[in-house]
Parts: C-alpha cells; sequence; structure tokens
C-alpha cells in the first residue's frame, strides 16, 4: 500500500485529467477557469509523461514533459491576450457570445 | 514508507485543490487554488525523481502562468455572479461525461501491462551517478536540439502575438512621420554664398509659418457696477 509505483501515479493523472474535463464543462460561460481546466489537463499529462519516466528509468519523458510545459505556457499567452482584447471590445466575456465569426 | 505518506498527502492535496479550481465561486480563489494544485504537482515530481521539471513547474507555471492568470482576471472587470448562470445545468452532463472518461481510463489501467522487452527499448536511459539536471542537459541539447529550438521559437512567435494582440495605438504620442519631412520644401536651389554676406542679404530666408490667431485680449470693462476708481 505504501509502496509508490506507477498505478498510483496513473491514477492521480486519471482523476486530474476528469476533473479538467468535468471543469471545462461546468463553466461553460467563463473562459478563464475553461483556461486554467485546461492547464489542469496538460498538468496530468505531464504527470503521466514523468510516472513512465520514472518507471521505465528513460529520460525520455521528461523531455516531452518539457516540451509540453513550453506549448502549454505559450497556449496560456496568448489565450489569455485574446480574452483580454475580446473583453476590450465586447465588454464581456461570455463564451456563448462569441459569435461574430459566426462559428 | 515517508515517501509513499508524503505521496498520498500530495495527492490529496492535488486532487482537492484541482476539485476547488473547477468549482470556486470566485476566479480569484480558482486561481489560488491551481497554484497550490501546481506546487503540489512539482512534489510529485519530486517524488517521482525529476526534480529539475519540478523546479521547471514551479518557476514557470507558479511564476509566470498562474501569476498571468491573477493578473487578468482582476484586470478584466467582469460579473463574475452572471457567468455562472447555467451551473447547475451543466453540471450533470459534465459529470456523465467525465464518469464515462473515468471509466475508460480504468478499463485503461486495469487492462494494460509492459512490454518484457521494455528494458532494452529505452531510448535514453538514466545513468548511474548522474544527476537528473545534467542528464537531461546532455539529452536536450545534441539529440533533441531542433525541437529545443522549435520551442523556443514557439515561444518567440506567442510573445510577439500577445504584444500585438493587446498593443494599443496612442494617437496622442508624438511619432516620426518621414513623408512630412521630405516634403516639407517644395523646391531645393543651390546659391552661390560670397564670404561675409548675411541671409537676409541674400534673400534666402525661409518663409515663416502662418503665425496662429492669437486670442483676443478680454477687454477690461471698467464701467460695470462698482469697480474700484
Amino acid at each position: 500500500m505504501l509502496e509508490i509505483g506507477l498505478g498510483h501515479y496513473l491514477t492521480v493523472g486519471a482523476i486530474l485529467f476528469v476533473l479538467g474535463i468535468f471543469g471545462i464543462f461546468l463553466n461553460r460561460k467563463n473562459i478563464i477557469v475553461i483556461l486554467m481546466s485546461l492547464e489542469l489537463i496538460l498538468l496530468s499529462v505531464n504527470l503521466n509523461l514523468v510516472a513512465f519516466s520514472a518507471n521505465l528509468g528513460d529520460l525520455t519523458g521528461q523531455i516531452f514533459s518539457m516540451f509540453i510545459l513550453t506549448v502549454a505556457a505559450a497556449e496560456a499567452a496568448i489565450g489569455l491576450a485574446i480574452v483580454v482584447i475580446y473583453f476590450r471590445n465586447r465588454g464581456t466575456i461570455e463564451v456563448e457570445d462569441v459569435s461574430t465569426l459566426k462559428g | 514508507m515517508i515517501a509513499g505518506l508524503a505521496f498520498y498527502a500530495f495527492a490529496g492535496v492535488l486532487i482537492a485543490s484541482a476539485v476547488m479550481v473547477v468549482t470556486s465561486r470566485n476566479p480569484v480563489h480558482s486561481v489560488l487554488y491551481l497554484i497550490l494544485a501546481f506546487f503540489n504537482a512539482a512534489a510529485l515530481f519530486l517524488i517521482a525523481g525529476a526534480e529539475f521539471l519540478a523546479m521547471i513547474l514551479v518557476i514557470v507555471y507558479v511564476g509566470a502562468v498562474a501569476v498571468l492568470f491573477l493578473f487578468v482576471v482582476m484586470m478584466l472587470d467582469i460579473d463574475f455572479t452572471q457567468l455562472r448562470e447555467g451551473f447547475q445545468r451543466y453540471a450533470p452532463i459534465g459529470a456523465v461525461i467525465g464518469g464515462i472518461l473515468f471509466l475508460e481510463l480504468v478499463f485503461v489501467l486495469g487492462a494494460w501491462q509492459s512490454s518484457g522487452q521494455s528494458e532494452g527499448l529505452r531510448l535514453h536511459p538514466v545513468q548511474e551517478g548522474v544527476q537528473n539536471t545534467a542528464a537531461i542537459g546532455r539529452v536536450l541539447y545534441t539529440d533533441y536540439i531542433f525541437l529545443f529550438q522549435g520551442a523556443g521559437l514557439i515561444l518567440l512567435v506567442a510573445m510577439i502575438g500577445a504584444i500585438v494582440l493587446t498593443h494599443r495605438d496612442r494617437l496622442r504620442s508624438r511619432r516620426q512621420d518621414i513623408g512630412v519631412q521630405v516634403s516639407r520644401r517644395t523646391q531645393l536651389d543651390m546659391a552661390s554664398v560670397p564670404l561675409g554676406a548675411s541671409i537676409g542679404e541674400l534673400g534666402i530666408l525661409r518663409p515663416l509659418p502662418p503665425e496662429e490667431e492669437k486670442p483676443k485680449a478680454v477687454a477690461h470693462d471698467d464701467h460695470g457696477h462698482g469697480g474700484h476708481h
């Protein structure tokens, strides 16, 4: 029970992933919390990569985890910039009102 | 033993703070719980032996991304109570889809087993006596150098994109207008200037710009009521 193996990490990663998905559904109007849920999902993926890397004794998982970290940071910056200009133009950040592009 | 207890403690706090991130009423609290979740994830990384990634997680996520979220949440003047309408409406479908996803993940975890040849299939086995950071550096700057530079390019594009998106032109700033400067005089001519002659004698003075209209002097009304004599 107290021996920590791969299964423990994968379970935590799965719970975190499901919580991120649940957060996207729960906060359908608030795009900032949706972005935070996205960060949670990426964190769970990183957790899985690191767990496999530690279990197999292979460094590749940690390398790719670092690249995921980079992309997540870039995505957060761009997403928040889009939120800021959208709020500046429309005065709200409700996701359901975003229909200017007729999407 | 200690590591096991620490794992359960950090994992428990991580999941609890993740729950608070998605269900919190105030987005500022959400961001603070997100920071707590990142710290606990970094602790889990440490337990797994990925020290460098744990430190990167703390520096990049807590120091940059979460603070960026905090700035944006506090900067935008949003009525967050209005954004929470439909919270109960979407909760059941979210719970159903999350439950299905979790069940599938459990199936995958239950049926999964690693290959017996996985020892020989490793790309970069961990060497004894090399620290985690040094080992990552040895791999990252040799085998993955193009990916590394691609990551740098992505960050550059993200930086320029964020600046371009949020930059606002100030209308009042004085900036150089090269076209106006070049077309300031319509004709240029050369003159042979005798020594000792002043500009006034030669008649090459530039035309003065038209004088601005001066405000008219306010006429003092001394005949009014009870001025001093």
